[in-house]
């Protein structure tokens, strides 16, 4: 294996600037939820930053990897950064610690550390507080300081009493202030104007492809438009779904993970749509309105079985794999 | 027949994945081809091609002509080697060979007299009035091998209109690689001799229908070639959007086509040949002129070369004399490349000799190689994007690093057409191709072990059924001998019985 092979020229591509590249497409939205939701915001940020980063330089060292080659490659400061903007930004400093130790040990060192994870570090972690600390995982605080439910919470809880959408039209907010990011909810997933900025940029930069954003966000909004049509004072309709919760963020920067999704197209393709119908579904009938963490976790947990099936079809093969035959065609 | 043989190409396929190297050819793009000068001393390796070795024609000492012949092919697939220039035979023997090993191989090593006189020449009157397997054997006479690089005998293509049913001749100017321009400026500067051996080889092949594809990087050229091409309105030339490897002939046949060739199968399959302009030029200087080939055209290029040229050399000049003449290296080049810098290999030194597969030298800087260190997959399926053959780098690579070959070659590792897209995108740096050429190295060590393995058991079977119809045959002589002993007896007897009747 000593000999060197070609290619002898490369794109310059590099897993950090990768992550960079992520971060920067986060940039936006992040600093409009900290800038929105001030100080305790900044802080809780920064502290889950930084423990993820201590996190992954304690797990390397037991592992007696090469710290100086891992530490900075980005990923850990990406988890961080995508578990800060998925907490509640009034949650107390100590989440974020725990948040940052779970999602960097149990969620990525344990399996091998980075590209080995089977799951998105960030939503184990996500997951694993809204189990442990329901009361203060669910505490969102408006922009101006009030705290109540999350719009989707809301609209759960008051459905859920038996009350009509129509009802309850004066305690949501308005469309704009949904797009804007003017609502209560985590601190990255408010602005959705900001995150699809991120989103189309990733895309320019080709870091993701369009297959999972479009399959996961057509298959949500199209079960959205199906439901409200047959019974609109139950349930919402496709605007409350896109804007609300985490759903862009969800598409464009944690289902997109490059480690946990498929690599075909046609298997991200099906990871999208799985992840739009179970997102709908949690958010519908399950007792978590948040439901894009989980959503994204059972999916991930499929992804090596989608790999294996939704393999692209080889050059001058079939998609069962034998050559093709032109002979056999012009007979038929 | 086919759908290219009715109407002209209108409209261009997209191939899947692909890449966009820089493509770094203004570096010697505007570089008209120019001859090296005589070099001191030639080094000719008998095997410069796919296939057999060629076998030796000449002795130490002999005086040869230049186009005089120096080995010999050996069976169906091979290609002889001819003397470049007149002068004397130093040595049959040994050299370093043009390849990342540097091992020894066999080498004839000629020392030049300076008057570079030809052997005398018989070109045919009128190559169109002749056969066309008498061009075919010509074209194998004349050592005329593949010049893009895959160095397959031409002659064997030229051939294949005997088992297929052919429509087409695809001229392949795409010259995808990067850096590498002497295509670009054989196709400017030969234009209409290298439509004429087009010709000749359309001729050959039975085909009416040609159409060369330039990657529209190449405007002059595709104007030259266009020019030349006017008398003849079977001939299409095609601009071919940039994109690697576009040279990759199953997907250059695909990008003019739509049509995919069949795995494991050949262009011929769907009816078409492809052919390099170079190859094509050196197919008419032996039907015109009736020359061997005894030279070719390459680029020297990368950072580290002072004056990047395009240079016409004579098969088995050291790649030091051609460095020379470019005024040597800026830098130390961190490394040494026959062929482009996607595909080509790694050049142990400069002593080694220039082969007729050689299309381009280059000495390239760290900066360009931009090599670095290995890092753990992220799954980011940048090498699913980029392969042009749909299949999924980052699993082939686990399962061979893992040692499961047989995983490796499910996943298609024989589909690989190892253009390196896969790496060059790599933010994590793996080595895809290099995993993939071990495995295909591994894959074939093992056939061969089986195929020993089964060599031997089926001669020592073979031996077995021998001893025992040798034992068969004994035996039935014996009984024979013993039935004609008794019956010889009872003849005898009666005999004997019968006279004592009597
Ligand atoms: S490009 Fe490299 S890092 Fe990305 S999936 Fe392929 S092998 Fe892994
Ligand atoms: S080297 Fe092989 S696997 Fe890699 S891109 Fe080319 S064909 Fe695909």
């Amino acid at each position: 294996m000593s000999m060197i092979s070609s290619p002898h020229t490369h794109s310059g591509k590099s897993v950090q600037l990768t992550m960079l590249w992520v971060m920067l497409a986060l940039a936006p939205a992040t600093v409009f939820g900290l800038y929105l939701f001030g100080w305790p915001a900044i802080s809780l940020f920064l502290i889950t930053v930084l423990s993820c980063l201590l996190a992954e330089a304690i797990a390397l060292k037991i592992m007696g990897k090469p710290i100086g080659k891992y530490l900075f490659d980005g990923s850990a400061i990406l988890t961080g950064w995508l578990l800060a903007m998925s907490l509640p930004p009034s949650a107390p400093w100590w989440i974020g610690v725990l948040g940052a130790f779970l999602a960097i040990i149990v969620g990525k060192q344990v399996f091998g550390g980075i590209g080995q994870n089977l799951f998105n570090p960030a939503m184990v972690a996500r997951v694993a507080l809204l189990i442990s600390f329901p009361l203060e995982m669910t505490t969102w605080v408006t922009a101006d300081g009030v705290s109540g439910a999350t719009p989707l919470g809301h609209i759960r809880t008051e459905t859920g009493q038996g009350h009509t959408l129509s009802s309850l039209a004066d305690s949501l907010p308005s469309v704009s202030d949904m797009g804007l990011g003017m609502i209560g909810g985590s601190m990255g997933e408010t602005s959705a104007v900001l995150l699809l900025l991120g989103g189309l940029f990733l895309l320019w930069k080709h870091i993701i492809t369009w297959h999972i954003p479009v399959s996961m966000i057509g298959t949500l909004l199209l079960l959205a438009g199906i439901m409200h049509a047959i019974s609109p004072e139950v349930y919402p309709g496709m605007e409350v779904h896109l804007l609300a919760g985490a759903t862009l963020l969800g598409a464009f920067f944690i289902a997109t993970d490059l480690v946990t999704s498929p690599v075909s197209p046609t298997g991200q393709l099906v990871f999208g749509a799985g992840c739009g119908l179970l997102v709908y579904v949690i958010r519908t009938w399950a007792g978590y309105p948040e439901g894009m963490a989980f959503a994204v976790l059972l999916m991930n947990a499929l992804t090596p079985l989608i790999d294996h099936y939704f393999r692209p079809r080889i050059y001058g093969r079939d998609r069962k794999g034998e050559p093709l035959n032109y002979a056999s065609e012009e007979g038929k | 027949m086919g759908y290219l043989s009715t109407h002209k190409i209108t409209k261009l396929f997209r191939i899947r994945g692909g890449v966009h190297p820089h493509d770094c050819k203004t570096l010697s793009a505007n570089q008209a081809i120019e001859d090296l000068p005589m070099p001191a001393l030639l080094h000719i390796p008998l095997q410069q091609h796919i296939g057999a070795a060629a076998k030796p024609a000449v002795q130490r000492g002999d005086h040869v002509l230049k186009g005089q012949l120096l080995a010999n092919s050996q069976g169906m697939i091979s290609a002889p080697v001819h003397a470049p220039t007149s002068g004397r035979v130093v040595g049959v023997g040994h050299y370093p060979a043009h390849h990342a090993s540097g091992l020894s191989v066999h080498t004839i090593t000629l020392q030049p007299d300076g008057k570079d006189e030809w052997i005398a020449l018989n070109p045919p009157a009128d190559p169109f009035t002749l056969d066309p397997a008498e061009i075919a054997t010509r074209v194998a006479a004349a050592g005329i091998v593949g010049l893009g690089g895959a160095t397959f005998p031409s002659a064997v293509k030229l051939n294949l209109r005997n088992r297929y049913k052919l429509h087409t001749l695809v001229i392949n100017g795409a010259e995808c690689e990067p850096y590498l321009t002497c295509d670009d400026r054989l196709m400017r500067e030969y234009s209409a001799n290298t439509i004429d051996g087009i010709r000749i080889m359309a001729y050959a092949l039975g085909v009416e229908n040609i159409v060369i594809g330039i990657e529209n990087n190449k405007p002059e050229a595709q104007a030259a070639m266009r020019e030349a091409a006017t008398a003849f309105p079977n001939i299409q030339v095609v601009g071919l959007p940039m994109r690697y490897p576009m040279g990759s002939e199953k997907h250059l046949v695909q990008t003019l086509t739509g049509k995919e060739t069949p795995a494991r199968g050949l262009t011929a399959d769907i009816g078409i040949v492809v052919h390099n302009p170079a190859t094509a030029l050196a197919v008419r200087d032996a039907l015109r002129e009736g020359k061997p080939l005894v030279s070719r055209v390459m680029t020297v290029s990368g950072g580290a070369i002072h004056k990047p040229r395009n240079l016409r050399v004579l098969l088995g000049t050291k790649v030091q004399d051609v460095i020379d003449y470019c005024e040597g290296f800026n830098v130390e080049p961190t490394r040494l490349i026959s062929g482009g810098p996607m595909m080509g290999n790694v050049l142990p030194d400069t002593r080694v000799p220039t082969v007729k597969g050689c299309n381009g030298i280059l000495a390239l800087t760290t900066k360009e190689v931009s090599e670095n260190q290995e890092s753990p997959c992220i799954r980011c399926a940048s090498c699913v994007q980029a392969c042009p053959c749909g299949l999924l780098p980052l699993e082939m690579a686990a399962n061979a690093r893992a040692g499961n070959l047989d995983a490796v070659t499910k996943l298609g590792l024989m589909d690989c057409i190892a253009c390196g897209s896969c790496s060059y995108v790599c933010p994590a740096h793996i080595p895809l191709v290099q995993y993939f050429n071990y495995a295909k190295g591994e894959l074939a060590n093992r056939q061969r072990a089986k195929h020993k393995q089964d060599e031997t058991k089926r001669l020592i079977e073979q031996r077995a059924a021998r001893m025992e119809a040798l034992e068969r045959a004994k035996k039935e002589m014996m009984e024979r001998r013993k039935r004609e002993a008794a019956a010889k007896k009872a003849a005898a007897a009666a005999k004997q019985a019968q006279e004592a009747n009597a």
